[in-house]
């Protein structure tokens, strides 16, 4: 689906399905320099269940036109405009990585319109080594590279995917590959630049779930303690093996875990 | 901070796509041999039915030990994915009848494996599915066989038999600017000697049986996407990026985005035609591929010392094996296959067809049979054999005369190799001095 957000294009994946109000809404958010495609399991199987799920691609990224935005707040701006143009009121708000973040100030700063929180591989703070950040901002492949390579568990680096005959060094890479010069970058900087998250996750008042990855490079269960304080009693779900592209490494255990709270 | 390295071609060959089995622990890739996996509740099954979780229905469709197999030729590939086929001609069906219906087009080089030509050239046009073929060395060849209808660019990386060096990075843009994917057969190849990803292809077949197995026990194909083709800027591929009635309209474009080919090939094409790999297959080909490096290595150095005795022969009148000075494609050789152009290679014999069936005749430790990239050695006679429908015109066009005699050189000793040789060039010898007398 289609609609237009501040004269853009934007993409929204519905599993072909028109928006029910009478059924309860899932957003998916996906991560820096990622797509909608990183949710497709998780869409079509809440889909199947009764729910409207709408898998945004955000500005600049996939199929949204646009540049990409500049920092965390704008981006939870522009989810309420997308929820308000397709007459969403409560939606559960799940997001990988980046779109945790976003998925945490949406549901802070607009809590009437979050029923659930779910931030699946997540840290807050979340910092970006000035490495990944240079290489980013010069769109250069070490960047995919490198989130390739710490995305993935050590021992997923050699494979194991429960999807047959799908490669995830392969998949990831791609995906990276296909994202607009500067998109990445942009996003990267914005996870590094925002600061609030520890303060924002106080004001979140709706059932909040953490998904995490046992084998996490990127964002190590280690360092969620002090999201997890923040936080008001969240659930934590910790998918033994998987790193932080759990989508893919554990995309059964995640779909399991995303069930106690949607 | 910076990337660690990727794991190497070796590394990779013995450990991609495989875990210790989660079930016994145990650390080779068991055979998981059952047709279907049983599923835990009624809504776990229809989620696996509706493609919403990761796992294992029929074995036509998805096998535990396949994917291993599959993972495997993707991580060696670079690719997104790959499948597994029942043979390397399944494999090449699979991926047209996956972007392609009739009234379709194909350009593919003249320069094929008789059982690929045979497919093209005869089966398809029944179909709906007619291919031009045009001169392999000739990247401009390709693009002016380029019609609206024309949906792929098909091409060995090095043909079968002349070795033909495919330059896969100009036929690639070739079919880019025309919005096809290039999909090349590597079989000859294997990700060892190129890997064609990275030159511009974007799918590549393998015919498993070869190479890639070594020990021709077994038959097997596998396809791999590369997945950087943009199926939707192309416009030319409604099964990839349309609704698709046969699975609530999914389209694969959308929902899978890079794998969306690879996808479509599984969900419908190895679903409806059915031409899987055995699981005991791709346990065998798993141990092929284990020592991929280790054999192609030396089936390179046994063949570069083959083709150097081969030249001083007086009986010999040509060899055609792309590192040799004077071959139309050493310098593109030298480009894209640094390691080594392989160890099938063929080669006239002076007094044609009679010399060739003489020195086939004369072999002992060469096996005369239909195959290639075995540990073993092997001969055959191309234009009685393997392309025996091509017409004359067919044959010269592929780089075949009727005294053509095509090798596979294996992992022998090469004294032996050339013991065994000098007594089929004896033979040959006798026939084209009779042939001189008789002039």
């Amino acid at each position: 689906m289609k609609i237009t957000i501040d004269n853009n294009s934007v993409y929204c994946y519905t599993n072909s399905r028109d928006i029910d109000s009478d059924k309860p809404s899932i957003v998916f958010i996906h991560g820096s320099g990622m797509d909608h495609t990183v949710w497709t399991l998780a869409a079509r199987h809440f889909a199947r269940h009764g729910n409207n799920v709408i898998a945004v691609d955000l500005p600049g990224h996939g199929r949204s036109a646009g540049a990409a935005l500049e920092n965390i707040a704008a981006m939870a701006d522009w989810l309420k405009k997308v929820l308000d143009a397709l007459k969403v009121e409560a939606t559960a708000v799940v997001g990988h990585s980046l779109g945790s973040l976003i998925a945490l100030d949406f549901s802070a700063r607009y809590a009437s319109r979050a029923r659930a929180l779910v931030m699946v591989g997540t840290i807050v703070p979340m910092p970006v080594s000035d490495a990944i950040l240079e290489a980013c901002k010069n769109n250069d492949h070490s960047a995919y590279d490198m989130l390739t390579q710490y995305g993935l568990s050590k021992r997923h680096q050699y494979g194991g995917n429960r999807s047959s005959g799908i490669w995830m060094v392969g998949s990831s890479l791609r995906l990276y590959e296909r994202s607009k010069p500067g998109a990445l970058y942009h996003d990267m900087k914005a996870c590094n630049e925002y600061q609030c998250g520890l303060e924002r996750a106080g004001a979140v008042e709706c059932p909040v779930l953490m998904v995490l990855g046992s084998e996490d490079r990127l964002t190590p269960v280690r360092g969620t303690r002090p999201l997890q304080e923040a936080l008001n009693h969240p659930e934590v779900s910790v998918l033994p093996g998987a790193g932080h592209t759990l989508m893919m490494e554990a995309p059964n255990a995640l779909l399991d875990a995303l069930h106690r709270v949607l | 901070m910076s990337a660690p390295d990727y794991p190497g071609l070796d590394t990779l060959a013995l450990h991609a796509g495989s875990q210790p089995d989660p079930a016994t622990g145990a650390r080779a890739t068991p055979i998981y041999q059952s047709a279907s996996f049983c599923f835990p509740d009624s809504d776990y099954a229809a989620s696996l039915f509706n493609i919403e979780r990761a796992g294992h229905v029929y074995s036509r469709l998805s096998n535990p030990t396949n994917a291993v197999l599959e993972e495997r030729i993707a991580a060696l590939e670079d690719g997104v994915g790959a499948i597994a086929t029942a043979s390397g001609q399944a494999a090449l069906t699979l991926a047209i009848m996956t972007l392609m219906g009739a009234g379709s087009h194909i350009v593919a080089a003249a320069a094929l494996y008789g059982g690929s030509h045979n497919l093209l050239a005869y089966t398809l046009p029944r179909l709906g599915i007619e291919t031009t073929f045009v001169d392999a060395r000739d990247p401009q060849a390709f693009a002016s066989a380029i019609q609206d209808n024309t949906r792929l660019v098909f091409a060995e990386t090095v043909g079968n038999p002349g070795l033909d060096v495919l330059n896969i990075p100009e036929v690639a843009a070739v079919a880019h600017k025309a919005g096809l994917p290039l999909m090349v057969d590597s079989t000859f190849t294997t990700p060892y000697l190129i890997k064609p990803f990275e030159h511009g292809a974007d799918i590549i077949m393998h015919s498993a049986t070869k190479f890639l197995s070594g020990h021709g026990i077994v038959i097997g194909g596998l396809l791999v996407d590369g997945g950087r083709f943009d199926w939707d800027a192309s416009g030319k591929f409604p099964t990839l990026t349309e609704p698709y009635a046969g699975f609530h309209n999914l389209v694969f474009s959308e929902e899978f985005g890079p794998a969306a080919f690879i996808q479509r090939a599984r969900k419908e094409g190895l679903r409806d035609f059915g031409a899987c790999m055995s699981p005991t297959t791709a346990f065998h080909i798993l141990q092929g591929i284990e020592t991929l490096g280790l054999r192609m290595s030396r089936h390179v150095e046994n063949t570069r010392s083959v083709v150097e005795f081969l030249a001083q022969q007086e009986h010999v009148s040509r060899i055609g094996y792309p590192e040799l000075e004077g071959h139309p494609d050493q310098p593109l050789a030298a480009a894209l296959l640094p390691k080594g152009c392989g160890a099938v290679f063929s080669f006239d014999l002076k007094g044609g067809r009679d010399a060739g069936i003489a020195f086939v005749d004369a072999l002992n430790l060469f096996s005369h049979l239909a195959n290639v990239g075995d540990a073993k050695s092997l001969v055959i006679h191309p234009a009685s054999t393997t392309h025996h429908r091509m017409d004359a015109a067919a044959l010269a066009a592929g780089g075949i005369g009727e005294g053509t005699i095509r090798l596979s050189i294996g992992l022998e000793d090469p004294r032996d190799l050339m013991t065994d040789l000098k007594q089929g060039l004896r033979a040959a010898g006798k026939v084209a001095a009779k042939q001189t007398v008789t002039s």
